[in-house]
C-alpha cells in the first residue's frame, strides 16, 4: 500500500507555524529570565515535533536543520549547557530560518539554503564549543533504526555467509519471568517465526512450578526452536529472526545459531553464540556504507551547496491576506443559526402553500422569527471578523528583544488584555501605528541603563502594552517608564519651526501634542530604529482614519503613556445580564469583581446621604441603578436586592440590582451612531428574544452616580 | 470485528498520518492529543493496541505507559512507542515503563503498517 504523504504536509506546516511561535516566545521568555522549567521543555518539544514531522513528510532540509537546534536545546534542557544570550540569539535566528524553509515548503519550491547554512554553521560552532565531550556523541546524526542493529546485521550477514550451506537456525529462547508484562506475546513471536520456514519447537517445562503455585502472569517456559529453510521460502536471514525478538532483547536469554550438518553443529554453535547477543556489542566498527539502509533518509546532507536554480528569492507568502482563523465555537454557532433559519423558512413556505386569513397572526410571528434569525446570522458572521488583539501583540516580544539588544538597553515588555477582540480590518490597520509607537518608546522613551541607574531607577526599563474595552471604545495603551517627553525641547523646537510663537502661553498638553505635528522630531541622534520624525503624524492620521484618536500624557523622568482609542463598532463583549424592574442591562464581565447578597448591617451612610457597603476591609459606595436611570424597581429594600461589585476608573462600587440573569457574549451596537451618546452607557445590544438591552459603562456610571449623590469621602471609613 | 488502536501524538499531522494509514488497512482508530487525553479515553474502553508518541505536553508517553499498565484492561495490551530517539536510553526507559516495543520516527506508512501487523496479526 502506498499512501500519499503530501496530504498531511499542509497540516504539518500549519502546526509547525504554531510550534515556531511557541519556540520564539519560549526563547524570548528564557532570554528575559522569566521562564520556568516547563518553558524549556515546551521549546524542546516544539523543535522535536518539527524535526520528527519534517522527516516523516519528506522535508529533509527542515529535518536536518531542526536536528541541530534540537541537539542544542536538549543540552540546555538537561542542564548540560547554560542558556546563554548568544545561544538564544542563534536559536532565534534559527526560528527565522525555519520560517523561511516552511514558506518554501508551503509553496512547494526548493528552499534557499544560504542563510540556513550560515545559521546552521553558527549552531554547529556553538555545539562544538562545549567543554563537555558529551557533545561529540550527540552531534552524530541520529540514525533512526539504530546504528547498532544495522551494524550488527552486517556483521552477522558476513558471518552467515561462511555458513551458507546452513539448513536453518537453532534458536534458544528463555523469556524472563516478567516478559509478558510488556505486552509481548510468545505465541505472536512463534507465529512469526513459523511463517519464515519450517519450525519445530520444543518447550522446556522444567521451571514450571506446581499448578497451585503458578502465577498466570509470569512466564516459566523456555524453548528450543529449530527453524529450517524450506524450498519455497529460501534461506532465512538472521536479521529477520532478530527483528522478531528485537523488543524483548532485555527480557530474555536468546541465542540464534546456524543449523548446519548434525556433525559439526556443536562447534559452530559455540562460535556463533558469542556474537549473536544483544545489539549493544561493539561491532560498530564493522559498518559498511552499504548497510545504511532505507531508514536513514531523515538526516540529509544539509551542508551540500544549494542548487543554483533555487536562488530565486521567494517573496513572503501573502497567505494572511486571504484567510481568517476562526474558532470552532463561532462556526458551530453559525451552523446552529443556519439550522434555525432553515426551519423558519420551511415553516413559512408551508404556510404559503395553504394560507388563509386566520393564519395571519402565525405569519406575522413567522416573519418576526425570520427577521431575528437573519439578524443573529448577520451578527455571527460579523463576529467571525473579530480577532483577539494578541494577533497584533504577538510580534512585540521579538521586536522589543531585538531592538533593545541593538540599542544596548534593558527592557521588559508586559502585555495585558491580549484577548480583547478587535475587528480584523481595524487590527490590520492598527498594526503599523502600534509598531511605530512601541519603537518610539524603546528608542526615545526608555533611557540607557547607565542613565537610568544615575536617575535612581531600575536599569531595566518597562514597556506596558494594555488593551481593554471602555466606554464603547477599545483602548490600547503603550506605557513606558522612561525619561518622559522633554517639554522645553519640544517648545524650543516648535518655536524654531515657527509652529508656535514664543509669546504663546501653551498648556502642557498642547506642548506634548506637538509631537503629532508633521515633521517634528526631537531625537538628538536620529537612529535607524524610529526614523526621522516622519511618523507620529502618520500614526495619528491612521488612527483617525479608523475613527479613533491617540493621546499622549507624560511626566518628566517618570515615563510616557500613549493612549489609542478606537471605536467599538463591532466589538463583542462578555456580559452579565442584570434586571432592574422590567429593564435588562448588561454589565461587562471584566468589570465585575463579585456578586453578593446584601447584609444590611454592613450598609452605612456617610455624610448623610451617601451609602457605603462594608465589604471585608473596604468600604465601597452603593449605586442604586434605578435612581441613576430613573426606572421603577421591583424593590427598594436593600435586603431584597443583589449587589454586583464592579471596578472602573474611579475605583470600586456596588451596583444594586433586582436580579442576576445569564452571562452571554453580546454584540455591541453603538448608541452614538444610532442615537446619541449617553453617560453611563457604552452601547446597546439586542438579546435573543429581540429586546434591546443597554450596556453599562462602569466608569461612566460611577462618575454619573457621584454627580447624583455627591460623595465627599468614603475611603477607609 | 476489526481491531482497534489508540493513536496518541500531540502533532496533528503525525496523528492524521497514522490514523489514515491504519484506517486504510481496516483498523479502527481513536486519536488522542496527549497522554492525559489518551488515559481518559483508555479508562472508558479497551483497545487491541496503543501507539504513543513519547514527547508530549501535559502527560508524556512514558508516563502514559506507566499509567496504562496499572489498568487491569491494559496489563498485556501491546503498547508501541513512536520515538525519534534511536538511542537505547529512551527505549529502555520505555521498556521499563512497560512498553511492548517501538517504532522509530521518521517512519513511512508501510513501515508502520508492517510493524502493527506483526503485533496484531
Amino acid at each position: 500500500m502506498t499512501i500519499d504523504l503530501s496530504q498531511f504536509k499542509q497540516t504539518f506546516i500549519e502546526e509547525s507555524d504554531e510550534g515556531l511561535d511557541v519556540l520564539e516566545s519560549g526563547l524570548l521568555a528564557l532570554d528575559s529570565g522569566s521562564a520556568d522549567d516547563e518553558v524549556i521543555h515546551a521549546v524542546f518539544r516544539a523543535a522535536h515535533s518539527i524535526k520528527g514531522g519534517a522527516g516523516t513528510f519528506g522535508l529533509n532540509e527542515i529535518a536536518g536543520f531542526t536536528h541541530v537546534m534540537e541537539t542544542l536545546l536538549d543540552e540546555m534542557r538537561d542542564g548540560r549547557r547554560a542558556i546563554s544570550k548568544q545561544g538564544i540569539n542563534i536559536l532565534l535566528n534559527s526560528v527565522d530560518v525555519l520560517r523561511e524553509l516552511m514558506d518554501a515548503a508551503r509553496d512547494d519550491v526548493p528552499p534557499e539554503m544560504s542563510r540556513a547554512n550560515e545559521v546552521k554553521g553558527q549552531l554547529d560552532a556553538l555545539l562544538a564549543n562545549s567543554e563537555d565531550d558529551q557533545t561529540q556523541k550527540t552531534e552524530e546524526p541520529e540514525s533512526p533504526a539504530g546504528d547498532q542493529t544495522d551494524s550488527e546485521d552486517s556483521f552477522s550477514e558476513k558471518f552467515s555467509e561462511q555458513f551458507s550451506q546452513q539448513k536453518g537456525w537453532l534458536i534458544r529462547f528463555h523469556p524472563h519471568q516478567h516478559m509478558l508484562r510488556t505486552g509481548n506475546d510468545t505465541v505472536r513471536m512463534f507465529k512469526e517465526l513459523a511463517s519464515l520456514g519450517d519450525m519445530e519447537n520444543t518447550a522446556d517445562i522444567s521451571q514450571l512450578p506446581e499448578f497451585s503455585l503458578i502465577d498466570p502472569e509470569l512466564s516459566y517456559l523456555s524453548w528450543e526452536i529449530i527453524l529450517k529453510n524450506n524450498e519455497t521460502q529460501g534461506v532465512i536471514e538472521k536479521t529477520v529472526i532478530e527483528e522478531i525478538f528485537e523488543w524483548v532483547d532485555d527480557d530474555c536469554d536468546l541465542s540464534i545459531e546456524p543449523l548446519i550438518s548434525p556433525s559439526n553443529e556443536e562447534s559452530s554453535a559455540d562460535i556463533v553464540a558469542e556474537v549473536s547477543v544483544s545489539p549493544s556489542i561493539d561491532t560498530i566498527a564493522e559498518v559498511t556504507p552499504a548497510d545504511t539502509i532505507e531508514t536513514t533518509n531523515n538526516v540529509t546532507p544539509i551542508a551540500s551547496p544549494p542548487e543554483e536554480k533555487t536562488t530565486q528569492k521567494k517573496k513572503k507568502s501573502s497567505t494572511e491576506g486571504g484567510s481568517i482563523r476562526v474558532g470552532t465555537d463561532k462556526v458551530d454557532s453559525l451552523i446552529n443559526m443556519v439550522g434555525e433559519l432553515v426551519i423558519t423558512q420551511s415553516m413559512l413556505s408551508q404556510m404559503g402553500d395553504e394560507f388563509s386569513m386566520d393564519k395571519l397572526e402565525d405569519l406575522r410571528e413567522g416573519l418576526a422569527q425570520l427577521e431575528r434569525n437573519t439578524r443573529e446570522l448577520q451578527e455571527s458572521v460579523m463576529r467571525i471578523r473579530m480577532l483577539p488583539i494578541s494577533f497584533s501583540f504577538q510580534r512585540f516580544p521579538r521586536l522589543v528583544h531585538d531592538l533593545s539588544q541593538k540599542m544596548d538597553k534593558k527592557i521588559e515588555l508586559k502585555m495585558t488584555g491580549e484577548q480583547t477582540e478587535l475587528d480584523k480590518t481595524v487590527m490590520e490597520k492598527i498594526g503599523d501605528p502600534l509598531v511605530h509607537l512601541v519603537r518610539n518608546s524603546l528608542d526615545h522613551g526608555i533611557e540607557s541603563p547607565e542613565v537610568r541607574v544615575a536617575a535612581g531607577k531600575s536599569e531595566v526599563g518597562t514597556i506596558n502594552l494594555n488593551a481593554y474595552h471602555q466606554g464603547g471604545f477599545i483602548i490600547i495603551e503603550i506605557i513606558d517608564d522612561g525619561a518622559g517627553l522633554p517639554k522645553d525641547k519640544l517648545l524650543a523646537k516648535a518655536i524654531e519651526k515657527g509652529l508656535v510663537s514664543p509669546n504663546d502661553n501653551l498648556p502642557d498638553e498642547k506642548i506634548y501634542d506637538l509631537i503629532f505635528h508633521p515633521g517634528f522630531s526631537t531625537a538628538e541622534q536620529v537612529t535607524d530604529v524610529s526614523g526621522r520624525g516622519v511618523g507620529m503624524d502618520v500614526v495619528r492620521k491612521n488612527i483617525k482614519e479608523l475613527g479613533g484618536n491617540v493621546d499622549v500624557t507624560t511626566e518628566q523622568g517618570k515615563g510616557t503613556k500613549f493612549t489609542i482609542r478606537l471605536p467599538l463598532t463591532l466589538a463583542i463583549l462578555d456580559g452579565q445580564l442584570i434586571r432592574v424592574g422590567s429593564e435588562t442591562y448588561i454589565i461587562p464581565l471584566v468589570s465585575i469583581i463579585e456578586s453578593l447578597e446584601i447584609q444590611t448591617e454592613n450598609v452605612n451612610s456617610i455624610a448623610g446621604t451617601t451609602e457605603v457597603y462594608k465589604m471585608r476591609d473596604e468600604y465601597i459606595p452603593l449605586v442604586r441603578l434605578y435612581e441613576v436611570f430613573d426606572v421603577q424597581p421591583e424593590t427598594t429594600r436593600l435586603q431584597d436586592c443583589l449587589l454586583v461589585v464592579v471596578e472602573g476608573d474611579g475605583g470600586k462600587a456596588g451596583i444594586l440590582v433586582d436580579d442576576l440573569l445569564s452571562q452571554q457574549q453580546v454584540v455591541i451596537k453603538s448608541l452614538e451612531t444610532n442615537y446619541k451618546r449617553l453617560e453611563g452607557i457604552s452601547g446597546a445590544t439586542i438579546l435573543g428574544d429581540g429586546t434591546v438591552a443597554l450596556i453599562l459603562d462602569v466608569s461612566g456610571l460611577l462618575s454619573l452616580a457621584k454627580k447624583i449623590e455627591p460623595v465627599k469621602s468614603y475611603a477607609n471609613g | 470485528m476489526s481491531k482497534s488502536i489508540l493513536a496518541v501524538d500531540d502533532s496533528t499531522s503525525m496523528r492524521q498520518m497514522v490514523a489514515f494509514t491504519l484506517k486504510g488497512a481496516g483498523y479502527q482508530v481513536v486519536e488522542a492529543a496527549d497522554g492525559q487525553q489518551a488515559l481518559d479515553i483508555a479508562k472508558t474502553r479497551g483497545f487491541d493496541m496503543v501507539l504513543s508518541d513519547v514527547n508530549m505536553p501535559i502527560m508524556d508517553g512514558i508516563e502514559l505507559i506507566k499509567n496504562l499498565r496499572t489498568l487491569p484492561a491494559y496489563k498485556f495490551t501491546p503498547i508501541l512507542m513512536l520515538t525519534t530517539e534511536a538511542g537505547t536510553e529512551k527505549k529502555m526507559e520505555g521498556k521499563s515503563a512497560g512498553a511492548t516495543g517501538w517504532i522509530v520516527k521518521p517512519f513511512n506508512p508501510d513501515q508502520l503498517l508492517k510493524t502493527v501487523k506483526r503485533v496484531l496479526g
